[in-house]
């Protein structure tokens, strides 16, 4: 048994609001939902054999827990306990969020230490980005549950105001919070997961933008080729998966974090899976896990 | 030097850059104030009062009135923002984002199930059955769908014609 922390897997999906409107008022069942939700059965099932002791689970805010007041483009949560966020529609109805502060303020450390200037967060809510891929992945939680079943340190990145960190940076700050996590003294297994994307486009006349071609072959290098991947300028996305699609670059994060770009070996694709539309957005979803000894 | 900006023509398209936010604070922070219930029960008893409490521009202030997203996105402000006032008005993103296409909420929700808009800003539309194409042809006057294309080309233009007219 390892005496320090390990990254066990990493998780990939989108988190369109819509799911956890679905979820919420019970419609998971309907034509129009029903496969979607069937496309993360086996991700339940993984799960519930695959349960971590944490979960470092990168995310943006929309406009919730940061106005134009504040606007960091990597903030780390370190606080015990976070609320769902009241994004105008009243709060989702779901289990607030523990953390794991310990662990956290050790990340925040480390990473600091390793030239990245994170900004570190003791109060926030957090908003869909961060309880959808929850509510995806572990189901509908019992009312009135103190928490969800996994410790969450949430990652907020800003992928709302241009420019946003570039795919290299994400890469980077994965491999980052790899050395962390394998630096921390506790014998804890660790799961990232990067959300958002995949190709959408909520504003303006060319609302609605799709494009699986390019989502597919942009999953594939994220398994086969991510560095390479990380050098994929911003335009890219911005003209290929809308404007709302460069959301992928947090993906990015998670996959650094994987044992392959720190020298180890590959990770094996546990499922992988695909849908149009969730509302208006293509949503994907991966799972990796890592070769264990 | 200046900054480059390779964002700028893509079509149907603003980037929120920080220029943009810059333009559109006092906008966006408005929508920002409209998280809590008190307060949207206040914007909706008197819209124009609440707005003059902002220190918005005008054009800012009559978008708001007029619900016209697109020229909100114009003069600063974000989506995610501007979904505060659809919240309050009771709207789903996807109302919101049909209503930015010049689309009707339900020919957009058919160009999703079809696959979406492609890049070059073109819906994608289901194969449907030719009878069944003429059947609704004669049915439906008004069916907008064939329009679209049009509709965003007209969108386009006058945006830059605004663009250029600044």
């Amino acid at each position: 048994m390892s005496t320090h922390a390990r990254i066990t897997a990493s998780v990939y999906t989108s988190h369109v609001p819509a799911i956890g409107v679905a979820m919420d008022q019970g419609r998971t069942a309907e034509p129009y939902w029903s496969p979607l939700f069937a496309g993360y059965e086996p991700s339940r099932r993984w799960m519930a054999d695959h349960r971590p002791d944490a979960i470092v689970l990168v995310y943006n805010d929309h406009a919730n827990a940061f106005s134009l007041d504040m606007i960091p483009t990597f903030a780390l949560g370190t606080a015990e306990r976070y609320e769902p966020a009241d994004e105008g529609w009243g709060p989702r109805a779901v289990p607030p969020v523990q953390g794991h502060g310990e662990l956290a303020a050790h990340i925040a450390q480390s990473v600091i230490q390793q030239d990245f200037d994170l900004t570190l967060v003791n109060r926030m809510t957090v908003d869909h980005g961060l309880t959808v891929p929850l509510s995806l992945l572990f189901g509908e939680q019992p009312a009135g549950a103190p928490a969800w079943p996994v410790p969450v340190i949430p990652l907020a990145v800003n992928v709302v105001q241009y420019p946003v960190p570039s795919g290299r940076r994400c890469l980077q700050l994965g491999q980052a919070i790899r050395r962390a996590v394998e630096s921390f003294d506790q014998p804890l297994d660790v799961q990232i997961w990067g959300t958002g994307g995949m190709s959408h486009q909520l504003q303006g006349p060319r609302a609605g933008l799709i494009n699986q071609d390019w989502d597919a072959a942009w999953m594939d290098r994220l398994v086969a080729d991510p560095r390479g991947l990380s050098g994929m300028p911003h335009l890219d996305y911005v003209r290929e998966a809308g404007s709302e699609g460069i959301e992928l670059v947090m993906w990015l994060i998670a996959r650094g974090a994987m044992a392959d770009l720190a020298g180890g070996p590959a990770p094996r694709v546990a499922h992988r899976f695909y849908h149009v539309p969730a509302s208006n957005t293509a949503v994907g979803h991966l799972i990796l896990e890592e070769e264990l000894p | 030097m200046p900054i480059d900006k390779p964002y700028l023509d893509i079509p149907g398209t603003t980037i929120f850059d920080a220029d943009q936010a810059r333009k559109g604070y006092w906008l966006n922070q408005f929508c920002m104030s409209l998280m809590t219930a008190g307060n949207r029960a206040r914007f909706k008893a008197d819209e124009r009062a609440y707005l003059d409490e902002w220190p918005m521009t005008p054009a800012q202030k009559e978008a708001v009135l007029a619900r016209d997203l697109n020229q909100c996105i114009r003069l600063g402000g974000n989506i995610y923002f501007l979904a505060k006032i659809g919240a309050t008005d009771g709207r789903s993103y996807q109302q919101m984002a049909a209503g930015m296409t010049g689309m009707t909420e339900t020919d957009y929700r058919d160009m999703m199930l079809a696959g979406g808009r492609r890049p070059d800003g073109t819906p994608r539309r289901a194969p449907v059955d030719p009878v069944l194409v003429a059947d609704a042809r004669a049915a439906t006057a008004g069916d907008t769908r064939q329009d679209t294309r049009q509709d965003l080309q007209d969108t386009q233009n006058s945006q830059n014609t605004q663009e250029s007219g600044r």
